[in-house]
Parts: structure tokens; sequence; C-alpha cells
């Protein structure tokens, strides 16, 4: 992997204003359609079923869901903004002169998942927004609700920036995200407890690592959680490296960019 | 002239285990016009690609202006421009975000009044808040060029530039190619048009099958390898070319009004003298006369067929 011996910022610069240029260009798809999708959820399992099930852990079932809505949204929407921003330039063929600028693989790295870490973020703290004129909401611990955030949203997008590489159709470019990571996200408790389920599934539910993501957000809110905190820490930050290592496997080898 | 581009023993074998270039040397001087001319898949384009940074070779070096491609990365594509083939932009940005961009991507700082000068030398200026995806095939190819200029470049590569453009369109590339090698850039331009060469190119390389089989000033080879042909019109016609000829491999037009003498301009006795004075001598009168040189063109399918 070549070191970069002095960053170029403006390459950074002039690709992560790209990528949110965008994100406001395409405004319904990028922030409008993911709102109100939530608010969907929102409507059907906060009032419907918010109806039968009054609380967990004491906590009223509206406002459990919401760090868990917010989750699915962060991992969709990063992994698919960040997938998306890589492919579509390999789609197209622009992607020659990115290749052919003095730009180090960090540089394009640190561009694009911060571009669609920054639109997942936005787009998360939007759903809180949204989120709290349905509930009453409470953050007990404002620093690490942020750090879950931005954790979960760099490593979920740098998941995509993999996808998206690896990606030869716009069909594989789909594939990850909607049999993979939406039913991960469904069975991961962004909807109950998993101490809800009988026991044999509540053991397979810990291989799922979206459980630690979204126990560790629900326990930046309200204090409470499926798993202890610090694995889920671990674990977001075993996924972050797993990650990284790929992307750096990635830039060295040149796969399906260079060769 | 000093080298500005040295590839040296470049060799390129796709994980498909096709080898797209075999060993290839090759010395770009400072400020020339440098044409790469093959047919299409003779390597042109993967030897263009691995000089930019866009494919990795299997082995080799390359350097721009005495910095390693890999070694100093940064220095080396900073000097590069690149003008693909292939009419490659993001749809939907504007002719002067996209503009703007590439200058950004090789770490130049803004600079609205050169960015605004190259879109009027491109005549884009009219269309610098049209959306790519609404310019014709034309206006692409100047803003892929725009692109390619932004950040000031000192060495331009022009794979194919003119393919499928318009006539009005190719003379506006040459006269801006013209402009900007008297702006000491130097420019590598791949074709398969060959008149564009002809017009255009200082030095000429011929590429084929993934070897560079020539390189040669273009006046030099066409000295070297062209032929001349002197058409004679007679003023009476022949109905055969008499047997004190046959030496001088004429050819006789059906009619026999006509006869051809091809010959080489290297040939150390093209015996254009001779044979006009033997002409007279053996009272064959001919009313006009006419030499053609033969054309890079047929220079290059020359070259080309004779590789085994």
């Amino acid at each position: 992997m070549n070191l970069p011996t002095a960053m170029n910022l403006r390459a950074v610069w002039a690709i992560y204003r790209v990528e949110m240029a965008r994100a406001f260009r395409t405004v319904l798809q990028s922030i409008v359609s993911p709102v109100i999708s939530t608010s969907l959820y929102f409507v059907v399992f906060g009032s419907a079923i918010g109806s039968r099930i009054t609380e967990i852990d004491g906590i009223s079932y509206g406002a459990f869901i919401v760090p868990g809505l917010i989750m699915l949204s962060l991992l969709t929407q990063s992994i698919s903004n960040a997938s998306f921003a890589i492919y579509f330039p390999k789609f197209v063929g622009s992607i020659y002169e990115l290749l052919s600028a003095p730009v180090s693989y960090l540089e394009i790295v640190i561009a694009y998942v911060g571009g669609a870490a920054t639109k997942s973020i936005i787009l998360g703290l939007i759903i809180l927004a949204t989120a709290s004129l349905f509930v009453p909401l409470t953050i007990l611990h404002p620093f690490w609700m942020v750090a879950f955030l931005v954790l979960t949203a760099v490593t979920f997008s740098l998941f995509g920036f993999i996808i998206g590489i690896w990606a030869k159709s716009f069909e594989q470019l789909q594939l990850v995200p909607l049999l993979i990571i939406t039913p991960l996200t469904f069975l991961g408790g962004s909807f109950y407890s998993i101490n809800m389920l009988p026991g044999i599934w509540r053991t397979v539910t810990l291989f799922n690592p979206v459980v630690y993501l979204i126990s560790g957000f629900r326990w930046s809110f309200y204090g409470k959680s499926d798993v202890s905190v610090g694995i889920s820490l671990g674990m977001t930050v075993v996924f972050l490296a797993i990650c990284i290592t790929i992307v750096a496997w990635i830039f060295r080898t040149g796969y399906r960019l260079r060769n | 002239m000093s080298s500005i581009l040295s590839i040296s023993g470049v060799s390129k074998t796709y994980a498909t285990g096709f080898t797209a270039l075999k060993e290839v040397n090759l010395d770009i001087q400072r400020g020339e016009i440098f044409a790469l001319l093959g047919p299409n898949g003779a390597g042109k384009t993967t030897l263009i690609s691995i000089v930019c940074g866009i494919v990795n070779r299997s082995s080799g070096t390359v350097t721009v202006d005495g910095h390693d491609i890999n070694r100093d990365y940064r220095a080396a594509r900073s000097l590069i421009g690149l003008v693909p083939q292939e009419l490659t932009i993001d749809a939907f940005e504007s002719v002067w975000a996209t503009v703007n961009y590439s200058r950004g991507l090789f770490g130049r700082p803004a600079n609205a009044a050169f960015v605004e000068k190259v879109l009027r030398d491109l005549s884009l200026w009219d269309k610098k808040d049209a959306k790519a995806i609404t310019l014709s095939g034309g206006m692409k190819r100047r803003l892929m060029i725009a692109k390619a200029l932004s950040h000031e470049p000192r060495i331009l590569f022009l794979d194919e530039p003119t393919a499928g453009v318009d006539v009005e369109l190719r003379q506006d590339m040459w006269a801006m190619v013209r402009r900007l090698r008297e702006d000491g850039v130097t420019i590598i331009l791949t074709t398969h048009y060959i008149e564009e060469a002809e017009a255009m190119a200082d030095r000429v390389g011929v590429i084929n099958r993934g070897e560079i089989i020539l390189v040669e000033n273009k006046a030099e080879l066409m000295r070297k390898l062209g032929r001349k042909r002197l058409v004679l019109e007679l003023r009476n016609p022949l109905p055969a070319i008499p047997e004190a000829f046959s030496h001088y491999a004429l050819e006789l037009s059906g009619d026999g009004g006509q006869l051809t003498y091809t010959y080489d301009n290297q040939a150390e006795r093209p015996g254009v003298a001779s044979l006009i004075r033997d002409l007279e001598a053996g009272g064959i009168q001919f009313r006009d006369i006419d030499t053609q040189n033969s054309s890079l063109e047929e220079i290059f399918v020359n070259l080309v067929r004779r590789e085994p």
C-alpha cells in the first residue's frame, strides 16, 4: 500500500463534495424516502403493536424501537451510499480519473467513506428528530450515542465500499444489503429485546453482529441493554478492523480496480 | 531534447493469461507530439493505462520526468493528463462542477479564471452550467479534454481522440494540440487514423501484438519506408511494355496509355532519370508526368503485415 508523503487534501475535499452534492441532488431518494419509511415503521410497529406491548425493560415500546429504527437506516444507508459511490464510477468508466490522480488509497477511502458516513449520520439524526415528535425520548449517554452512531456509520460505509468494489453488476450491489443486512437487522433486536426469545433462538441470535450494535446503541439512550456494552463496543471495533483489513488488501492487490 | 517519459521493459499479462504487452521500451522526448499507431488490440490503451496508473504492470519500470510511477506516484501522476477513448463522465454533474472536480482531484487549488479559459478554448463556456448528460457526443469529448487539462499537465495522453468525431471538431482538436505543444506540453496520441499521425506527429511509434516494432521520426520514416510512384501519361498507347524495359518493373495500364514506375526512396539508384532517358531513346513519348508519395497509412499497413 502506498503511504502518502503529504496528504492531497484537495482531492479528499473534491470527492467528498461531489458525494455530498449527489445527496442533495437526490434529496428525495437520499433523505426523504428513508424518513418516510422509518415513520411508517414507527406508525405500524410503534402504534399498532405498541398498543399490545406496552413496555419492554421499563421503556415504552414506541421509545424502545427508536434506536433500532435509527440503526436499521444507518446500516442500510451507509452500505448503499458507499457501495453506490464507488460502484457508479466503475460502471460508467469514470473511475479512470480517480485511479490516474495523485491520490493515495487512504485519501480515497477517507473521502468516499467520509461522504457516505456523513450522509447516513445526518439521516440518523433526522430520524431521531422525527421520532421525538412521536414519543418522548431520553438520551442518558449522549457521548456514547454519538460514538456508536459514528462508529457504526463508518464501519458499514467501509463495508459498503468493499461491496461496491467487489460488485460486477447492479444485482450484486443489491445482493448483500438485501439478503444479509436487512434480515440481520430485523432479527437483531430492532423491534424487540432478544431476551424475549426462547432459549435456543436467543443463543442463535448472539451470532448476529447487528445485535451488539443495536444493543449498545439502545444502552446509550436508556441505560438498558441485551448484552454488555463493553462487548457491543468490542464487536463494533472488531468489525471495523476487519473492514479496514479487507480495504487495505483490496488496494494492495488492486483487486477489481487496477487489474 | 531530454526524455520526459521513459518506459523500460514493461510487460503486462492479464489474469486471463492474455499477454497485452511484451517487454516494451519507449522514450518520449520533452515537448514532442508522439503518435502511437497500432491496430485494434495491439496494446496501445494498456500501455497508456499503465503509465497513468490505471492498470498494474506485470514487470518493468516507468518514470515520468524522472519520477518512478510507483515510488513517486504523486509527482508522476500530477504531470499527466489523460483523455481516454471512451466517453466516461458522471452524467449528472454540470460541466463547471466536473472540471473543477478534476482540478481538485489532482491537488490543484481552485482557479476559476484558468478553468474558464480552458472551457472557452474548447468552446464549452456557454455550456458550463449544463449537465454532462445533455451534451452532444462532440461536446462530451471536449469536456473530457477540459477535465484532462484542468490541472495544467505537462504530458497529455489522447487515446483515440478523434474516434467518431466530426470533421470540424477534429480540426479544432488538431489546432488545440498544436497550441498545447507551443506551450511546451508533450503530447502522446494513439490513433488508427493514420492521417492524424501524418498531420500532427513529430515521431511515430508502431505497436503490434504488444510489441513496439518501430519508433521513428515521421519525416525519416516516410523517407525510409515510403515509396514513390512515377506516372507517365503516354502520347501514344503501347500494346505491351517493350522487352528493353523489363528490368524497370513497369506497369502498363489496361488501355496502354499510362506507365507506372514504383521505386524506393532508399534505393541507391532509383533510376528515374535513366528511365526517362531510355524512354526517349526508345521513342516512347509522354505528354504528362506525375510523382506520388506513399502515405503513412501504406507504410503502416506494410509494417504490420510484415510481422509474422
